[in-house]
């Protein structure tokens, strides 16, 4: 085999089909996710729920680039590349050179000439953490921290670990998202790693006017009746309405939302007792979801958070270590081909002069 | 190549004999095992001695200094000290004791839970030789030269085998040049 650098054919993978790039759910293998939630797994202390901080990525130097606002997952990002004893910088594009007229491809090489292992990015447009990670160095990783309403893998990956938590395996569960389906980055992600780890019905509840054209297709059952959907469901997903997405009015108004799709007590009965209720935040108290259930026993929103440290500690340590195996194989893929070049050069006959 | 069986029940009677003669072994010492191997011989000892408080265990795959080269162990656990480290005489626990890189992740990770008093170090095997930095067990079982190696499955039944290999000149260690080496330890 050469030891030259294979062209991997999805772009998050390595030469060894393992992740290099964090873009997407789309496209790994249910063994990639399940890497990610058992070594989440190792983060926690199981008797306190702590995160310890480990000397894991020291000395490498990881940037955050939030170009959209963020509270939870830009906060979780650094805490959890400071757990990792992670150098960390954070850019505030308010004042970043891009505004000055800067770009992207610019900052992002000069960001990268700072000795920059790793990129965290958040960006309105779709695809931005796909457009970062054909430009930057080979030995530089991208993590896609929400784009547009493409993606948003790592919130996917701490609601697959936060639902793992409290039910065990995923195979088993029926789960329902509730929302606005069609704005929303978090579903899309969300669904398709309840895919890959195989749960057992996916229901994706919403009015027609939030809810993608051919939802069907993605394998989930489509209702807009709240109250079928959520009959025997083991997991609620609840989703933000995305008001700032929305080129048109596509609901009435808030409160006729909350009237027809809002989580209530009540409604939240219709589950099997002991379904957990999750909303990947920021939540909108008497829109989606009444406050007495945001706040009851039911509710693992705010343990949604606590989690999302240790599996995007996952995250960027498999991929740190990823780099690592690639550049050990490669090391001796190399060794191996030379041994063989210099076999091959003693077999060559002496030239004799003419 | 020689495969020789040893016996482990017999190396953990030994094992706790020296860890009673021990001073920390009358202030309420806690236990730590080292996982894997660690951690099997390191129950064994915690009820044999009959040690109060619970077993505690430690994964050092987070703190290995060769990260950046062999990346992450894929079997990574969460580590369970369920007490607190700070002013503890602390008996650490491995199976083999080699290169002493092992010894160095544990006491990091141990130091990142508290400050112990103390920590006693207790090894099954010291495999003599290759010491790359400096920890000697204050406990030992049984001492080896680097050019044997050990096999230790588990946890039950507890086996050890030991593989003789040939020395550069051709021979191989006996037994009683074995017993010469554990008394000059």
């Amino acid at each position: 085999m050469s030891a030259a650098r294979l062209s991997a054919p999805n772009i998050q993978l390595n030469a060894l089909g393992k992740i290099k790039h964090f873009l997407t759910i789309e496209g790994l293998k249910k063994h990639h996710l399940t890497e990610i939630l058992d070594t989440a797994e190792s983060f926690i202390n199981p008797h306190t729920n702590e995160i310890k901080k480990v000397p894991l990525l020291r000395g490498k130097t990881i940037m955050n680039l939030f170009f959209e606002p963020s509270t939870r997952t830009r906060t979780t990002f650094e805490i959890a590349e400071k757990r990792l004893s992670a150098d960390v910088a954070s850019l505030d594009i308010q004042t970043s050179a891009t505004k000055k007229g800067e770009s992207l491809l610019d900052t992002l090489w000069n960001l990268q000439a700072m000795q920059a292992d790793m990129f965290v990015i958040r960006h309105a447009e779709s695809g931005a953490g796909h457009f970062f990670s054909q430009h930057v160095a080979p030995h530089v990783h991208v993590l896609n921290a929400g784009d547009g309403q493409h993606a948003h893998p790592t919130q996917a990956m701490l609601d697959m670990f936060t639902i793992r938590k409290h039910k065990g395996d995923i195979f088993d569960l029926k789960i329902a998202i509730v929302g606005d389906v069609l704005h929303s980055r978090v579903v899309r992600s969300q669904i398709q790693a309840l895919s890959i780890l195989e749960a057992r019905e996916i229901r994706v509840i919403g009015p027609k006017t939030l809810m993608p054209v051919n939802t069907e297709a993605l394998g989930v059952h489509v209702f807009h009746d709240i109250e079928a959907g959520l009959k025997d469901v083991d997991v609620i997903i609840m989703v933000r309405l995305q008001n700032e997405r929305m080129q048109s009015a596509l609901i009435p108004s808030e409160k006729e939302f909350f009237k027809l799709y809002g989580l209530t007590e009540k409604r939240l009965a219709l589950a099997k007792p002991d379904a957990i209720v999750m909303h990947p935040g920021p939540i909108n108290r008497g829109v989606e979801i009444d406050s007495a259930v945001a706040d009851g026993p039911q509710s693992v929103i705010l343990e949604q958070v606590t989690y999302g440290i240790a599996v995007r500690m996952a995250v960027m340590s498999i991929i740190m270590s990823n780099a690592a195996q690639l550049a050990q194989h490669e090391a001796e893929q190399l060794a191996l081909a030379t041994q063989e070049s210099t076999q091959s050069d003693t077999l060559l006959p002496t030239e004799t002069n003419a | 190549m020689t495969h020789l069986a040893i016996d482990v029940n017999a190396l953990l009677d030994d094992l706790c004999q020296q860890i009673k003669t021990k001073a920390i072994f009358s202030q309420a010492p806690k236990m730590i095992g080292i996982r894997t191997g660690g951690e099997w011989i390191a129950q064994q000892l915690h009820q044999q001695l009959q040690i109060e408080a619970p077993l505690g265990v430690i994964d050092i795959a987070f703190y290995r200094d060769d990260f950046s080269k062999i990346g992450l162990n894929p079997t990574v656990q969460p580590s369970n000290i369920p007490w607190e480290i700070d002013g503890q005489h602390i008996i650490l626990v491995d199976d083999v004791l080699y290169t002493g890189r092992t010894i160095r992740a544990a006491l990091n990770e141990i130091f990142d839970y508290g400050r112990p008093a103390s920590v006693t170090l207790v090894v099954l095997i010291d495999r003599k030789g290759c010491r790359e930095l400096p920890f000697q067990p204050d406990v030992v079982g049984q001492i080896i030269h680097c050019h044997q190696t050990v096999k230790l499955s588990g946890p039950d039944p507890l086996c050890i085998t030991m593989v003789e290999q040939p020395c550069l000149d051709g021979s191989t260690l006996t037994h009683s040049e074995l017993d010469q080496h554990k008394e000059s330890a």
